[in-house]
């Protein structure tokens, strides 16, 4: 019988895997880094310009007395708009998709990658079918509407996406359980699995809401680039509190800038609010099956 | 009662009447799926009829060919390469950045980092994708720039680099999560496998997991440079103006998206030239990123049906 002799080897690729990590930290770093750097500057460059001028007033050509009212109020009501119109629209898109679609059939598949490729296509693509379609074709106008429904075609893969996936998780025996006891299937899915997808539905649709109210490129191609110094209404001139901050980063002059800082700040405040809002919701209400 | 009539012995089955409400509420619910059909259907028609026409006052050669973008001068010249070395500039620069970091974020966050701190690392990470663009467009403004600038790296106020520079981060979190989605649905027999042969960490990393999740790995890549190509605010802000067919990343540029934003913003008459640029521009925008989606998709279902 031979004898083997095991000993340590000394580790090879030990200075390889060292600078490996390094990379890794690097990598990872930079982008949180930048959040940083970002947040601290913009915060210490409007910091002093936020206030209830800020927050009350119409933008005026003087920095000193220029408020951001018209445009905050705008994107308050665009986000209302919005929930309104994408959570039945893209809710019902999901429970079309995960319950009664049969996916052997060509259309169903086609409707799934169309909403995949749909959720990649750039905004400003959207905002040219606003333009053309409803602010031209359909003679609607540079109005707040129009804004709010482009946005809603912007979205609407996200909040599908995001149903979809609350709806799948809801485990196969509620349902199974429910039909034992006679259920109808639309009985099944309006008090069953959809109560029990709420926080899910919920929570995705808040995220996507936050990501559509900082929107700019295809609110610029339907007219909110406008000045608009009286409250906004859904069928008249509009501007969005992103826009209104383009406008401001727009102009050369330094005071400008700091305003732009400004609303950042405020819109800032107002997405992280929304964020953190969808994942208390995550946290306190979903359940895991 | 349903019990009574069990325990009465013979139960008769019928049909129950059929209920309408049913149908309704399938058909309602269609109709709602049909709603993104018809966005991508109107996408479609509302891009290529003008596009169409268009190029009836343009050759469709000579829009390709053309070296000099200057739609709005008189004689007018509407060579749309300019634009498209603008946009291959940008989004090849971002990609240098998002690419690598991305990647390695996703390594770090799969195969080294504990649970606790993936717990923080990734919403962090999370809030970067959250952030709008034209908060990012002033970023590159007001700090990337005059840094580049002090560096020597720029010469101006706008440069191609500092947009794509601040675009490359933005992306790192949409290249780090879907590569990481991937590399979480490799199965650990694999890497224990490895392990069991003597490799380190490094060693599992890049040549079990990431060769193992290369479809998700390359769909994540494919979809960061379709986003870059589509990114509209950060270049109109911080790349400047001007169509430049250059290769120099110092230099100011302007993209496709940068162009139709530009111009669809003010009050171009419809139906006039500028008017159309818009559609033709936006065509090809929306050609060349559906190219780049539909790829992105198919890989990503491969690496799902692999392993899941």
């Amino acid at each position: 019988m031979s004898v083997t002799t095991l000993r340590a080897e000394r580790p090879r690729g030990r200075t390889s895997s060292a600078v490996f990590k390094a990379f890794l930290y690097v990598s990872i770093g930079v982008g949180i880094a930048t959040l940083g750097t970002l947040l601290i500057t913009v915060v210490a460059k409007g910091w002093k310009y936020v206030d209830l001028v800020l927050l009350l007033e119409p933008p005026s050509a003087d920095p000193q007395i220029a408020g951001a009212r018209p445009a905050i109020l705008a994107t308050i009501y665009l986000g209302l708009l919005l929930i309104a119109f994408s959570v039945p629209i893209g809710v019902g898109t999901a429970i079309y998709m995960e319950e009664y679609a049969n996916r052997d059939r060509w259309y169903n598949r086609l409707l799934e990658v169309n909403i995949q490729n749909l959720a990649a296509v750039p905004s400003i693509v959207y905002g040219i079918l606003g333009l053309a379609f409803l602010v031209r074709g359909i003679g609607l106008g540079r109005v707040l509407l129009a804004g709010a429904m482009i946005l809603t075609l912007v979205v609407l893969p996200t909040v599908i996406i995001a149903a979809r996936e609350a709806i799948r998780a809801v485990p196969d025996s509620i349902r199974q359980g429910a039909y034992a006891l006679g259920a109808t299937k639309w009985q099944v899915i309006w008090r069953q699995v959809l109560p029990a997808a709420t926080p899910g539905i919920a929570t995705g649709s808040i995220l996507a809401l936050s990501r559509a109210l900082g929107e700019t490129a295809p609110l610029l191609l339907v007219g909110a680039l406008t000045y608009v110094s009286f409250d906004p209404t859904i069928l008249g001139d509009f501007t969005a509190l992103p826009v209104q901050i383009y406008q401001w980063v727009a102009r050369p002059q330094e005071d400008f800038r700091v305003l732009a800082a400004s609303g950042i700040i405020v819109l800032l405040a107002i997405l992280l609010t929304l964020n953190a809002f969808a994942i208390w919701i995550r946290n306190r209400y979903q359940r895991k099956w | 009662m349903a019990t009574q009539e069990v325990s009465a012995g013979a139960v008769r089955l019928r049909a129950t009447r059929r209920r309408w409400g049913e149908d309704v509420v399938k058909v309602v619910l269609a109709l709602c799926a049909l709603i993104s059909i018809l966005t991508t259907v109107g996408i479609v028609v509302s891009l290529f009829l003008p596009a169409i026409e268009f190029f009836r006052d343009v050759s469709l050669w000579g829009f390709l060919s053309g070296t000099t973008w200057a739609p709005l001068f008189q004689p007018s010249h509407f060579g749309v390469q300019p634009l498209v070395a603008g946009t291959i500039l940008v989004s090849l620069c971002a990609a240098l950045v998002a690419l690598p970091f991305g990647l390695g974020s996703a390594i770090y966050l799969s195969e080294y980092a504990r649970a606790t701190e993936r717990k923080v690392l990734k919403p962090t990470l999370e809030i970067l994708a959250g952030i709008p663009t034209v908060v990012y467009g002033y970023f590159a403004l007001t700090l990337i720039s005059p840094l580049l600038k002090d560096l020597g790296l720029q010469a101006g106020v706008f440069s191609a680099l500092s947009a794509a520079l601040v675009m490359g981060v933005m992306l790192i979190p949409t290249v780090a999560s879907l590569s990481e989605d991937a590399m979480s649905a490799v199965p650990r027999d694999l890497r224990d496998g490895a392990y069991a042969l003597g490799s380190n960490r490094m060693q599992v990393s890049l040549r079990v997991v990431v060769p193992a999740a290369i479809s998700g790995i390359i769909a994540s890549f494919v979809l960061a440079i379709s986003r870059a190509v589509g990114e509209t605010m950060i270049v109109l802000i911080a790349a400047g103006g001007q169509p430049n067919l250059t290769f120099d990343p110092r230099e100011a540029v302007q993209t496709m998206t940068a162009f139709i934003a530009a111009t669809g913003q003010g009050d171009v008459p419809t139906g006039s030239i500028e008017y159309k640029t818009i559609f033709a521009v936006g065509a090809t925008l929306f050609v060349l990123t559906l190219v780049m989606n539909l790829f992105s998709i198919r890989l990503v279902r491969k690496f799902r049906e692999v392993y899941e």
